[in-house]
């Protein structure tokens, strides 16, 4: 085998008459930070919901590690959630469970972790997205917007995921924030030595994440390449997107 | 043709509808078959289930005592009203137990905890489902119908006969201190009476009523959640159709299940 970890080649999806992706194809290696960039409602986290099988494409393959996804036949879900992490958009914690039972969870119900040794793990990985132990027991509703995503970031990283998903990290959050979230998903992947998609439409972000960049634009990938290659690029998308302007071939429709 | 043509023209009329009638149906009717099969499949989460029971046993416990109690007293006082005062005692007695077990205690009771219990889980699932953590337990190798669904409907089934169990004997309770108190019945004819007209069909069945209720309520809280959609305002239809939904359909279980028991 390569050693390509995603590898998706025509992936369709709509819903009803609404067509969201049309024919994606990415390539993703072991190890590598691979950040998915794009406009708001441009289908970034529907691609991320089908590699995770959270919904189902139309047509299309997705091969995780060799193994095709979208065919349920040989396959089985659970070992492939077992080795992803994802950090959500809102950050989708429990409200109905504490700090540390969200961060354990996996340990809880999967593993079946004593309690006790869970929330020792738990509060070991909190350490390390910077939050003292005493918000352990605090409930999700009791934190601000960045602990929130420091939660979810250590309930994703609790289990050494090979795969981490990052869905808009820093949406929502102050600029320093953002950038003290990005130095942590940077901080995580290397110690894990995981392989990570993230979609964003963040440029500092990217900038400070990336190995590869890939513009997803009108349900296609139409450009990709590294971080460098995307500040030289001449193709008209890119620049415009990099550059944040109104005038170009991007027509945001209102 | 002339014909032909109005058909068609009917037939579309109705179609639009009429397909929008038969998806949902097909997709509560999946959404009930996967609820099932996996309420009956490990792993179960007893934790979830206990949780469940409390909230919603414990604490509909005042409102069902308060509803039936009412209810006892008042058809106490209807009963006397209404029909000769020859042989008033047993015939009061007789019927407060009759409606109470039969009818009010499941009915009212259901009808109290769709209100309370119906919305909550709605609203609470529905959440769940707009802020992504139904996908966050999937990702997290948690079915979301084993962990959140299958506790709820297993607790349904299992609360509102207790509940309505206790609804029976404070609704029956209420007649006795309308018959004792208001109308001056003799305390022991009034309980001699009650006890002598103890049929165990009435007690049964609306214990299944209930039984089926609480399944029903459950059903419809988890299932409105699941499938809303857009932000709060998704949340809050889906929690107004939990309660609606849920009451209608007491309402026509009630009267098949009595059917079934009581139709000669
Ligand atoms: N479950 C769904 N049902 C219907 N439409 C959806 C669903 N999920 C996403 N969409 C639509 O797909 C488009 C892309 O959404 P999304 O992937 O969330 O965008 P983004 O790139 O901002 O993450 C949007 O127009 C959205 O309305
Ligand atoms: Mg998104």
């Amino acid at each position: 085998m390569s050693d390509i970890k995603i590898s998706i080649r025509d992936l369709k999806k709509s819903f009803g008459r609404k067509t969201v992706l049309n024919g994606v194809d990415l390539d993703i290696e072991q190890g590598e930070s691979f950040v998915v960039i794009g406009g708001s409602g441009a289908g970034k986290s529907v691609l991320i919901k089908c590699i995770q099988g959270l919904l189902t494409p139309d047509s299309g393959s997705i091969q995780i590690d060799g193994v095709e996804t979208t065919d349920n036949s040989n396959f089985n879900q659970k070992d492939m959630h077992a080795k992803m992490g994802m950090l959500f958009q809102g950050g989708a914690l429990f409200d109905s469970l504490s700090v540390w039972e969200n961060v354990a969870f996996a340990l809880l119900e999967n593993q079946k972790t004593p309690r006790d040794l869970a929330k020792v793990e738990a509060i070991r990985v909190l350490r390390q997205v910077g939050l003292a132990p005493d918000v352990a027991d605090l409930y999700p509703s009791e934190l601000s917007g960045g602990m929130q995503k420091r939660v979810g970031l250590a309930r994703a990283i609790i289990t050494k995921p090979e795969i981490i998903f990052f869905d808009e990290p820093t949406t929502g959050l102050d600029p320093i924030m953002a950038d003290v979230i990005n130095d942590l998903i940077v901080e995580s992947a290397k110690g894990l030595g995981a392989t990570t998609l993230t979609i964003t439409h963040d440029m500092a972000s990217v900038k400070k994440i990336a190995d590869k960049v890939a513009m997803l634009y009108q349900g296609k990938i139409i450009w990709q390449g590294t971080v460098k290659e995307m500040e030289k690029t001449d193709n008209p998308y890119v620049v415009q997107f990099v550059s944040g302007s109104a005038q170009g071939p991007i027509k945001v429709e209102v | 043709m002339m014909l032909s043509k109005q058909i068609e023209n009917f037939l579309r009329a109705l179609g639009k509808p009429l397909v929008a009638f038969l998806m949902s149906l097909g997709k509560l009717s999946v959404f009930i078959v996967r609820a099932v099969y996996h309420a009956l499949t490990p792993p179960i989460y007893f934790k979830n289930f206990i949780k469940q029971v409390l909230e919603m046993g414990f604490y509909s416990v005042p409102v069902v005592g308060l509803t039936t109690i009412f209810a006892g007293m008042v058809i106490a006082l209807q009963t006397y009203s209404g029909f000769s005062k020859y042989g008033a005692e047993s015939a009061v007695a007789n019927v407060v137990l009759i409606s109470v077990t039969r009818e009010l205690a499941p009915v009212l009771s259901a009808l109290m905890v769709a209100g309370r219990i119906g919305a909550a889980m709605a609203a609470e699932i529905g959440t769940m489902k707009v802020t992504e953590q139904l996908d966050a337990l999937v990702t997290l190798s948690t079915n979301p119908f084993k962990y959140l669904f299958a506790p709820r409907l297993w607790a349904g089934l299992c609360v509102l006969p207790l509940l309505v169990l206790f609804g029976d004997v404070i609704g029956v309770f209420g007649g006795y201190v309308v018959g004792v108190y208001k109308l001056g019945f003799n305390p022991a004819n009034y309980i001699n009476s009650t006890i002598e007209n103890l049929e165990a069909i009435g007690i049964i069945s609306g214990l299944i009523k209930a039984a089926v209720f609480g399944f029903i309520i459950s059903l419809m809280g988890c299932y409105n959640g699941y499938k809303s959609k857009g932000g709060a305002q998704g949340v809050g239809q889906a929690t107004t159709n939990a309660v609606v939904s849920a009451s209608i359909l007491v309402l026509i279980f009630n009267y098949l299940i009595t059917e079934i028991f009581f139709a000669k």
